[in-house]
């Protein structure tokens, strides 16, 4: 059914390309019929206002009072943080161009309960805070949250796999984050237009009240309820989201209202903000032909944007933030990429938003992920590139590979997992730990740190030295049990999380009917990799405990290993991943969703090692994993190509919620520099 | 034909233009004080590879090296010049950019067998890093333990033969970097038209590791890493040098 409208967003609308998004929630038609691609250079970039100057100053002097307060300036203890919770906050009124906080004032954290009260309780202790004891009492006794109703559900064999930490991270006590609102959607067509959308969604899930329906009617009262409430937030800042957008001012201020509002709400493993850049640009250009705004005041909106998205935190636990190694909200923002039709989707605005690292310097948040294609406009790459080696903040990811699977209204939540912006959601999995697992079929279910019967009490190993066939055969029965058990937990987790701790503002900006990844991950690919084959190349000696467990290995001679473009070992590492992919999809997940697998672990690898006793490729307990599908330390001997070339074997389709692989080069291996490297003597000397 | 590799680095950028592949063989007579690959000294622990091997490995990264092209360094490459000279004529058939990198130590130009396989060599290659240790003769003996006078003679074979050189000099506090040795440097390197640029590298104690790893005492214990300062300041003193030397030629 499509929405009829009239007059009311005419105004915001006036000068665009009409088409099919001004009869349905369609953006990026919007974007396609109306943006200009900008194949130019970076000269047209303003420089900071003053006002951006006094601004961010205040907002590093905050940091500095911050950190030696610990690293919590203020924390909510009695108001629970909804999109409403909080009047105005303001760092200084008069030079805010775009405004708003999660709290009534910068730096003061929000508490966020219904993921689970203990967490919020811990999060206020750990860092010398207290929570209301009403508020205990209420979310303890009367309002259930998602944490308790997981471990209502979950059974003594899930239980043993968190404790010995074969499966870990698990978002049971926490916000699973990974959504992406479509932020744009509030700009683009004002919350009436979207309420009233929202409204014939749940008209047209009819009359027949299957569990679904039932569920999907509750929902989509929830999103009405929730873009009200928006409508109320922005207006609290003085400001009216209900119409479309007049200008690009409006247009950043609704979009980051639309954030605010998700922040707000969840406090989640990863907050990201989509593809905002190039929409955004339609109204920049549409101002600057009417010589309705500047280049330097829409650079000015832009960086106090960015300051803002800068700005977002959260009330963490210390675990927390040692698992992710500081205290990260992942607001990843995709920027560049193509388009299917072949034009670029860097706009002036791709710029602009880069150019925020100059204008209020370096910072890890905003996440800049820029969509990387070999058919990006020179200037552009020659851009990214200067501000890299400026900033050291920009990640690349590869447009080439998801552009086919997604198209090219994609954006990437945390640091990997691509979907389409207000179309596909994900349903974030954590981690399940394949080197504990190898070493669980190695010693029959038996954790090799705690000595606990874990896993199914299969046959041990028993033999001396370590036969590559007969361990591979119980390492698939092993898998084929971590598998099952840990979709089981994911599956009790999202119920939980729908029902206790539901995203309601961010859902609000989708579709009815979105497909929702069912995501998982596994650590420590190249252990596994190595181990297996050390065990089939070389010869690998187990060394039992007085309880005859495995609890070391010694390895004679060479082996392959990950990390040299060495078919021999890098075709197990693939094979690992399709096999555990498959076992994966063998199983019922929860609401259809579409199972996926991710290698990424960025930061947890410490945690990793920590955890898991000697492996066969000669690691030793304690060792830290290497991150994500990286070689293990040290261990790839022929440099960056061979390498790289290891890692790009992975097959995509069967980790398809991304592959990451930390790669880090000092700068004077990248090339000689000019200053001591005199080339094309002659022409010098002729000077 | 088979040579003896200690290592190969598939992403190489600081020997040669552009991105390379670069092939570190085993075996170098020289035992110059600051070496950072002292591994390569001998000839025994390396892996054999034939040149097909390794032509085809350098294919699997062809995509990255297409600005590049394939360095052999080491070690001291001219060690095993057969393998050389097949290697690099095989690399030229499939069209790739040779570069090498040398000390020129091995040379003799009166050694009528030994002299053909240079004249034969030159003829696939396309650029040679001639990398110069101590421009005073005494000196060079005690950092290197090898004289120059072949060294020396090799960069005026090469600039006979109108290949492009690059010079490379690194540079040590107390031995190299001294003024004097930088200006006669400069106006030695003067004379040869075909020196197309200069490489200076500030001295680094990266090797010393792999010194006290395999045993060797490491002499530069107590010399100080050289500055990228110190270095920019070198190599303004050998280029002047250069360029006065040139002047000097063209009025003379």
């Amino acid at each position: 059914m499509l929405l009829k409208f009239d007059a009311l967003e005419a105004e915001g609308w006036d000068g665009f390309v009409p088409g099919k998004w001004q009869k349905e929630v369609e953006v990026r038609d919007f974007i396609q019929k109306n943006y200009t691609p900008y194949e130019g250079d970076d000269t047209f970039l303003a420089e900071p206002t003053q006002d951006t100057k006094d601004l961010w100053q205040m907002v590093l002097d905050l940091s500095k009072k911050e950190r030696e307060a610990g690293g919590v300036l203020d924390m909510d203890t009695s108001v629970v943080s909804t999109l409403t919770s909080h009047g105005a906050g303001y760092l200084d009124k008069s030079k805010e161009k775009i405004v708003g906080f999660q709290t009534d004032k910068p730096f003061k954290r929000g508490m966020n309960v219904y993921g689970g009260i203990r967490m919020a309780m811990k999060a206020c202790e750990d860092n010398g805070y207290k929570v209301d004891p009403e508020v205990v009492e209420f979310f303890t006794t009367h309002r259930k949250t998602h944490n308790a109703g997981v471990f209502d559900v979950y059974d003594a064999e899930i239980r043993r796999c968190r404790s010995n930490h074969i499966i870990t991270g698990l978002p049971d006590a926490y916000g699973r984050g990974r959504i992406i609102g479509d932020y744009r959607r509030v700009a683009l067509y004002g919350i009436d237009f979207l309420i009233e959308d929202k409204k014939i969604q749940k008209e047209s899930f009819g009359d027949i009240y299957t569990d679904d329906v039932i569920r999907g009617k509750e929902e989509i009262s929830e999103q009405i309820r929730a873009l009200g409430e928006l409508k109320q937030m922005a207006a609290a800042y003085g400001i009216d989201i209900s119409k479309p957008a007049k200008n690009v001012k409006e247009a950043i201020q609704a979009v980051y209202f639309g954030y605010l509002g998700a922040v707000k709400e969840q406090n989640g493993a990863a907050m990201s903000l989509g593809r905002t850049s190039t929409f955004l640009d339609v109204y920049a250009e549409r101002d600057l032909k009417n010589g309705t705004f500047t280049e330097s005041e829409i650079q000015e909106f832009i960086d106090h944007f960015i300051m803002k998205l800068r700005c977002v935190k959260f009330a963490r636990t210390p675990e927390y933030n040692s698992i992710f190694a500081g205290d990260p909200v992942w607001v990843t923002e995709s920027l560049g990429g193509m388009g299917v039709d072949g034009r670029p989707l860097v706009t002036k605005m791709s710029f602009r938003y880069l150019h925020t690292l100059d204008n209020l310097g370096t910072s890890p948040e905003p996440n800049l992920t820029v969509l990387w294609s070999t058919n990006l406009p020179m200037n552009w790459k020659q851009y990214c590139a200067k501000m890299s080696i400026k900033s050291s903040s920009i990640q690349y990811e590869n447009d080439d590979l998801m552009r086919p699977i997604h198209g090219d209204d994609y954006g990437i939540a945390c640091c990997v997992s691509s979907m389409v912006i207000g179309k596909e959601m994900q349903f974030f999995g954590a981690r399940a730990n394949l080197a504990k697992c190898l070493l669980y079929a190695i010693n029959g279910g038996v954790d090799e740190c705690t000595g606990v019967q874990v896993g199914p009490k299969y046959r041990p190993i028993t033999s001396e030295y370590l036969d590559y066939d007969e361990v591979m055969e119980k390492f698939d029965d092993m898998m084929e049990w971590l598998a099952k058990v840990y979709v089981s937990a994911l599956n009790i987790i999202h119920y939980m999380h729908d029902k206790y701790a539901y995203e309601k503002i961010q859902m609000a900006l989708h579709d009815r009917d979105v497909k929702r990844y069912f995501a998982t991950g596994l650590a420590g690919l190249s252990v596994v990799a190595d181990s297996l084959s050390a065990i089939k190349y070389a010869k690998v000696k187990a060394i039992r405990n007085e309880q005859g467990v495995v609890v070391s290995y010694e390895t004679e001679g060479d082996f392959p290993k990950y990390g040299n473009n060495d078919d021999r070992v890098d075709k197990i590492a693939a094979s690992l991943v399709s096999t555990f992919m498959h076992k994966l999809r063998k199983h019922h997940v929860y609401r259809n969703g579409f199972p996926t697998m991710s290698i990424l672990t960025i930061t947890s690898n410490v945690t990793y090692g920590k955890n898991t006793g000697d492996t066969p490729c000669g690691r030793k307990h304690g060792q830290p994993f290497a991150p994500g599908a990286n070689p293990m330390h040290q261990r790839d001997t022929h440099g960056a190509l061979a390498s790289l070339a290891t890692v790009a074997k992975l097959p995509f389709m069967d980790s398809q919620d991304g592959i990451s692989n930390t790669f880090s080069i000092i700068p004077g291996a990248l090339g000689k520099e000019d200053q001591v490297f005199a080339g094309d003597l002659d022409v010098d000397l002729k000077l | 034909m088979e040579g003896m590799i200690h290592s190969i680095e598939t992403f190489g950028t600081v020997d040669g233009p552009g991105i390379r592949y670069v092939v570190f063989v085993k075996g170098c007579p020289m035992r110059c004080q600051y070496c950072h690959n002292p591994d390569t000294w001998e000839m025994a622990g390396g892996t054999k590879k034939t040149t097909d091997e390794i032509l085809e490995d350098y294919e699997k990264y062809k995509p990255f090296l297409k600005d590049g092209g394939l360095t052999v360094t080491g070690g001291e490459p001219l060690v095993q010049i057969d393998f050389l000279i097949e290697l690099f004529e095989k690399a030229k058939q499939r069209g790739i950019h040779t570069c090498l990198d040398t000390s020129g130590i091995m040379f003799r130009r009166n050694v009528p067998e030994i002299y053909e396989k240079y004249v034969r060599l030159m003829k696939s290659t396309d650029l040679i890093m001639l990398d110069i240790k101590h421009i005073d003769p005494e000196e060079h003996v005690k950092l290197t333990a090898q004289p120059s006078e072949n060294i020396f003679d090799f960069l005026k074979f090469l600039d006979e033969q109108e290949k492009e050189i690059w010079i490379r000099h690194v540079l040590v506090p107390g031995i190299t970097l001294i003024p004097e040795y930088l200006k006669r440097l400069g106006e030695f390197i003067a004379q040869f038209r075909h020196v197309k640029a200069l490489d200076v590298l500030p001295y680094h104690s990266m090797g010393k590791e792999k010194y006290e790893k395999m045993g060797i005492d490491y002499v530069l214990k107590d010399v100080e890493e050289a500055t990228k300062e110190q270095a920019i300041e070198a190599r303004k003193i050998i280029i002047d040098a250069m360029r006065e030397k040139r002047r000097l030629m063209e009025q003379g």
